[in-house]
């Protein structure tokens, strides 16, 4: 097929369409209106149902109720506002997809790029003790691609998945292979249907006694555990690294330029892109840790994807970071540098 | 059908109540609602379609009573979440059943928009006047001069404003198709009550919009009043301040 040249809202959307979209609940906000937009032309005539909710609340909780292929997308504040719904749909075990397309912050910030998002998005699944599954695509093929991954994810782990994108991903234009189309099994075994047949189906996270929610919890974890087997990550001119920029993304687009220039000028550097920021890659970056000399950690925010390299790095090696942020992006010059004064500290050391 | 004995059954459990020891208080006009609820699916012959989205408040665990597949909501969340559903699976008949905490404070933004969309849903709303789960704390719909435990001297309206009036909010958007309220508080309330369950699932199942049934309940224990002091109260009370009534009501469910 001939790529297409596509923005990054409209592949994540249309590629949601072809892993079999039943239905798509969401509220207006910047940088990633298109991909509703898309929807709410594309969908209905699909079979499927849109919905512009009057609240990111509202939208998340439409969501918990869908009963089948469904997906959200937001960016920053919205997706702050989903935390109270995303925290029942892990509780319950209803699958989702939800897309947040990250801005600037904190508050309203800005709607210019940002990765603010990551402990939001990576640590917890809104209050409790829940998790969401982090995919974090750097193109838009790659957008698309994941939006079926993490559809299929979600369903194996009666989980909601987040694509975590941000504004420049989101509206940047490539070239795109879309996927085939698929059809998913229409009625799920955990679906309130109303069909009337066995047993009353019910979707609560309620367990008053707390032998039982320890248990719901243990079952929880035990997923998560299980789902280690689908970390993704891709390391790039790390055979002879002496520095590792560690970056997700577009910070990863930008630190592979620099990577290219630092080797251009004789300074052995290569790239760890994590693609799945939970579960994190850390025995890749543990393991990198342990062939190179220094890390550098790049990231559109004050340091948050950082602190998980520090603990899988557990001291092995020195760990630098540099970020931008409030919507303001790193150009490869700027990460060159830092790769070069990664690069003389370990030499002086 | 031949009866098993000579004696005609007129009462019993309708099979959608699970028979189940109840932990409702003593009192509490929430299984009196359950009840009738129960009976108007399995007279409209509903069970086998019929989704309920339980809310956050005494009857969270309506599912323990109410066998129909269920999918308990967040607070104030029921609306989006019988969204949700009736939009994705629009055969099936949806229904949330919600306390005025849940319904007309933390959720007043989700009612009144899936109301104002028409959503073909059925709205079972709970007016105790108080919140009963978290014991007794002032609700919207609290009386003025009422005490409760975070109003220890009486609802002031000057601070909190008036009692909230649900059904007469929502019945003049067009996306309301049915809207009523009535009381649990006697024999004949009760029996009223059930029609207007009964239209209400009605208006539903014929695609007319979105309806509600307010239903005036006691809350024995977080008024701190008998059982029997609390129904009274409620006649006496409660009635002035919320009327009586279909407020909408289509023509072709009309008695
Ligand atoms: C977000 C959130 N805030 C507060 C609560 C605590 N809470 C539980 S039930 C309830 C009030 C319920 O009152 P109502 O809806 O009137 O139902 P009732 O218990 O009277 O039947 C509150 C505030 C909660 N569970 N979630
Ligand atoms: S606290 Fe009030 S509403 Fe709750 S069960 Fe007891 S009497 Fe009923």
């Amino acid at each position: 097929m001939m790529p297409a040249f596509t923005k990054g809202n409209e592949a994540i959307a249309e590629s949601a369409i072809r892993a079999g979209l039943r239905a798509y609940f969401g509220y207006p906000v910047t940088p990633q209106s298109e991909l509703p937009e898309y929807l709410a032309r594309r969908l209905p005539e699909r079979g499927g149902v849109f919905l512009q909710a009057e609240s990111e609340i509202a939208a998340i909780n439409m969501v918990y109720g869908a009963g089948a292929r469904v997906m959200i997308s937001t960016s920053g504040p919205g997706f702050s506002l989903m935390q109270e719904g995303l925290s029942y749909l892990v509780g319950a075990e209803v699958p989702c997809v939800v897309v947040d397309m990250m801005r600037g912050g904190p508050g309203l910030g800005n709607i210019a790029p940002a990765q603010g998002d990551y402990f939001q998005a990576t640590k917890s699944a809104g209050h409790g003790d829940g998790r969401l599954l982090v995919l974090a695509p750097w193109s838009v093929q790659e957008a698309c691609d994941l939006t079926r991954v993490a559809f299929d994810l979600a369903d194996r782990y009666r989980n909601p998945v987040a694509i975590l994108g941000d504004g420049l991903l989101g509206q940047m234009m490539e070239p795109v292979v879309l996927p085939a189309p698929v059809e998913p099994a229409r009625d799920v075994a955990w679906a309130t249907t109303g069909a009337g047949s066995g047993p009353a189906r019910v979707i609560t996270s309620l367990d008053l006694e707390p032998e039982a929610l320890e248990a719901r919890n243990r079952r929880l974890q035990e997923k998560y555990r299980r789902a280690q087997q689908e970390v993704r990550w891709e390391g790039y001119r790390l055979d002879d690294a002496d520095v590792a920029v560690v970056a997700y993304g577009i910070s990863a687009r930008i630190a592979r330029t620099a990577v290219d220039r630092a080797r251009d000028e004789g300074v052995a550097a290569g790239l760890v892109r994590p693609i799945t920021l939970f579960p994190f890659p850390s025995q890749a970056v543990r393991d990198v840790a342990s062939r190179v000399r220094i890390v550098l950690v790049t990231e559109l925010s004050a340091g948050q994807m950082v602190e998980d390299v520090r603990l899988a790095a557990d001291g092995r090696v020195p760990v630098r970071f540099y970020g931008r942020f409030g919507g303001m992006v790193s150009t490869p010059p700027e990460i060159l540098d830092q790769i070069e004064q990664a690069a003389s500290e370990v030499r002086a050391a | 059908m031949r009866p098993e004995s000579p004696m005609t059954r007129v009462f019993g459990r309708p099979p959608v109540l699970i028979e189940t020891p109840t932990h409702y208080c003593p009192g509490c006009t929430h299984g009196i609602a359950h009840r009738l609820v129960a009976e108007v699916i399995d007279e409209l012959g509903l069970r086998g379609r019929t989704i309920g989205v339980a809310s956050v408040g005494c009857s969270v665990l309506a599912y323990h009573y109410l066998d129909v597949d269920f999918q308990q909501a967040a607070h104030g969340r029921a609306p989006a979440v019988a969204t949700g559903i009736k939009r994705v699976l629009p055969g099936r008949v949806v229904f949330t059943y919600q306390g005025d905490g849940d319904l007309a404070a933390i959720g007043t933004a989700e009612i009144i928009h899936a109301a104002n969309r028409g959503e073909r849903i059925t709205v079972i709303f709970i007016n105790n006047a108080v919140y009963g789960m978290t014991g007794g704390q002032m609700a919207p719909t609290t009386l003025v001069g009422m005490r409760t435990t975070t109003t220890p001297a009486g609802r002031d309206p000057v601070v909190y404003g008036f009692p909230l009036r649900v059904a007469e909010l929502l019945a003049p958007l067009p996306g309301v198709a049915y809207a009523s309220r009535v009381a649990l508080s006697s024999p004949a309330h009760v029996n009223r009550a059930k029609r207007s369950i009964r239209r209400a699932f009605q208006t539903q199942l014929d695609g007319l919009g979105f309806s509600i049934v307010e239903m005036l309940s006691t809350c024995p224990v977080g008024w701190g009043q008998t059982p029997i002091d609390a129904m009274r109260w409620l006649e006496a009370e409660m009635f002035p301040v919320f009327p009586l009534g279909e407020l909408k009501a289509p023509a072709e469910v009309k008695a």
